[in-house]
């Protein structure tokens, strides 16, 4: 029996991303397992979130491929919004909720714009989602406004998932939490992945949470994937930016046992 | 994505006294209409049932809002007395059922539908509230920007001059094309009905009077201030409303600068300067309007034009109209600036305080202009 091909949620091959002369994407080739929780690490400015963009459609490549879910993504224009809403689900960098609705109401949100169904349902819908997220019934009456960093990306990741898509993009999702909350959000991500099947392509700097949530790692450096694998495999790169981001200082003095 | 389309069902089958319910296909949001019509027909079937047992086999799709419709079910059953046992759960579902059993658990207290009388009565009183609180930020922010001054004329050198240039340049220089513009066809459009009119009992040379006096005194300094409340006073709101949302004004302050003499005296000193000028300017170019009408419709030459004007307008009355003007200047600027700084953290705030401060400051300039114009006559000017 040969080994069974994997499936794959993302496949992105040959991309070139650039604004004006500067290319900032080159020749990027990456593929995303079913299932699995992808980091991707990369230098400040280096291209993180313009990928996830790419990818997502919000900025369109000068040249290559991008499949999602065996879909091919197009430029943002022709893109059929309708079947994208249901495939993924993204959680912004700074959390964009919308800010004249309730946290009920933004949670409802994709619930009312792409389905039919009763306000009751969707009340119970929306609870679910945030206690589901670590939220109680009771927070659903604020405004964004009015929520804390952690509750607002709480309130975003249930916004993420209110149409259980199949890929969830996290654009940092750990930034600005303080490490106990940031590490109750990582279980939560684990928690949510094992119970939805979920696959999470995850741009992130927290080396804990790349330690410990995700399957595999990817380093984005000059444009391309340097290295991708197990975190372990990563620690092994003899490429000198990996070397530097995971055997630098601060790694050395916060994870002496990872080293 | 095939097994996506495959349509729901749920089969109720009775089992002496029992219920097994046989939920098939794909339970997924995609479905939710069918879905929630199934689980609400079973309804009362669950009631009379005394066992209920879901069989899970035939599931092809499960997501979130199916689990939780599935879990509704259950629950029914155990608020009719007896549990509903889940059997044949694909291994990948349990967790997400086991999931859908602990949420919604504990539901809130719905809010009291409140008496309405006592919400229109409340409505009431808080506008009230507010409207003396309108009053308090008013002389509050007019305080605080004359103490600002008062400041900035002890240390002359504490005065943002580069950022009172640049708003010069922006609430004045760069209004004057649409100023001048609309005025100039005001002056026009006067000038015309004036003709129209007048000309049925032969006074066509009064129309020069009308045009003058009322351009100078009161529409001149009125129009203009009415397109600076909309056009400049409107920024000012959004730019500092903007920057209070993303805590810049808070920044300012820890940096032991004072928001109000780097932000708003450098705006409403601007604002000050400026209006005057635009007055002018706008005078000129609805006079300017008015003498051509004057020469093509009212078949009045421009020399006689100016002469007529000579002899109806003097000084005073350009007085009367340019002394207006710095006032109305501050009324739109202390109203544009403080409402700025009462947006909160909404995107809604923001487009609501920049709409209250034109509704405002208009309102407050016409108003000001009449109690000008008792004081005018009172001193007979």
């Amino acid at each position: 029996m040969k080994p069974e091909e994997p499936e794959f949620a993302i496949r992105v091959s040959d991309l070139v991303v650039g604004f004006g002369r500067q290319v900032v994407i080159d020749h990027l080739s990456l593929d995303v397992v079913k299932g699995e929780i992808l980091g991707l690490v990369g230098a400040s400015g280096g291209g993180k979130s313009v990928l996830m963009r790419t990818i997502i459609g919000l900025i369109p490549g000068r040249s290559g491929e991008i499949e999602v879910m065996g879909q091919p993504i197009g430029g943002a224009r022709e893109r059929n919004t309708q079947t994208a809403a249901g495939r993924w689900g993204i959680l912004f960098q700074q959390g964009a909720l919308f800010s004249s609705l309730t946290v009920r109401q933004n949670v409802q949100f994709p619930l009312r714009e792409n389905l039919e169904l009763s306000q009751a349902l969707m009340d119970e819908i929306a609870t679910a989602k945030l206690e589901m997220v670590g939220l109680a019934a009771e927070d659903g009456d604020k405004f964004p406004a009015e929520l804390s960093g952690g509750m607002t990306k709480r309130v975003a990741l249930a916004r993420a998932l209110a149409l259980d898509p199949a890929i969830v993009f996290l654009d940092e999702p750990t930034s600005g939490l303080d490490p106990i909350a940031a590490g109750e959000f990582d279980a939560l991500i684990k928690t949510l992945q094992k119970t939805l099947g979920l696959t999470v392509f995850m741009v992130t700097h927290d080396l804990a949470s790349l330690n410990t949530v995700c399957d595999r790692v990817a380093a984005l450096a000059d444009g391309k994937i340097v290295a991708i694998g197990p975190m372990r495999e990563l620690l092994q790169s003899e490429h000198p930016w990996v070397r530097a981001y995971f055997h630098g200082k601060r790694s050395q003095m916060l994870h002496p046992q990872i080293n | 994505m095939q097994a996506l389309t495959s349509t729901p069902l749920l089969t109720a089958t009775p089992t002496g006294d029992g219920l097994e319910l046989r939920p098939v296909g794909s339970w997924t949001a995609v479905n939710v209409k069918n879905l929630e019509a199934l689980s609400e027909g079973v309804t009362a079937e669950i009631a009379r049932s005394k066992t209920v047992k879901l069989d899970m086999n035939g599931l092809s799709e499960l997501d979130t809002l199916g689990a939780w419709l599935l879990e509704k079910l259950s629950r029914r059953a155990a608020a009719a007395g007896h549990p509903a046992e889940f059997v044949g759960v694909a291994e990948n579902y349990a967790g997400l059922i086991e999931e859908m059993r602990q949420v919604n658990r504990h539901n809130p207290a719905p809010a009291r539908a409140p008496n309405p009388i006592l919400v229109k009565l409340g409505e009431i009183g808080r506008s009230a509230v507010s409207a003396t609180d309108d009053v308090t930020v008013f002389l509050h922010m007019l305080g605080s920007l004359f103490m600002a001054l008062i400041g900035v004329l002890r240390r002359p050198r504490s005065l943002r001059f580069t950022s009172l240039v640049y708003q010069l340049y922006k609430v004045g220089w760069q209004a004057i094309p649409i100023v001048a513009l609309i005025t100039f066809l005001i002056g026009a459009i006067i000038a015309q009905q004036g003709f129209f009119h007048f000309r049925k009992f032969g006074a066509e040379s009064y129309v020069v009077d009308m045009v003058g006096i009322l351009v100078l005194r009161e529409l001149g300094v009125l129009i203009v201030a009415i397109m600076v409340a909309g056009r400049s006073g409107s920024a000012y709101t959004a730019e500092l409303g903007s920057m209070k949302m993303r805590e810049e004004i808070d920044a300012l302050s820890t940096m032991g600068l004072d928001p109000i003499e780097v932000l708003i005296l450098p705006r409403v000193v601007a604002l000050i300067c400026a209006l005057p000028i635009l007055s002018f300017i706008g005078s000129i170019a609805a006079l300017y309007g008015g003498g051509l009408v004057a020469q093509f419709y009212g078949d009045m030459a421009p020399a006689i034009f100016i002469a007529r004007l000579h002899e109806a307008i003097s000084v005073t009355h350009f007085k009367v109209g340019i002394i207006k003007a710095p006032f109305m200047a501050l009324v739109i600027g202390i109203v544009a600036c403080s409402e700025g700084l009462r947006v909160k953290g909404s995107a809604e705030s923001l487009g609501r305080q920049t709409t209250t401060s034109v509704v405002k400051s208009i309102f407050l300039v016409i108003v000001l202009d009449g109690l000008f114009a008792v004081f005018f006559a009172s001193i007979g000017m």
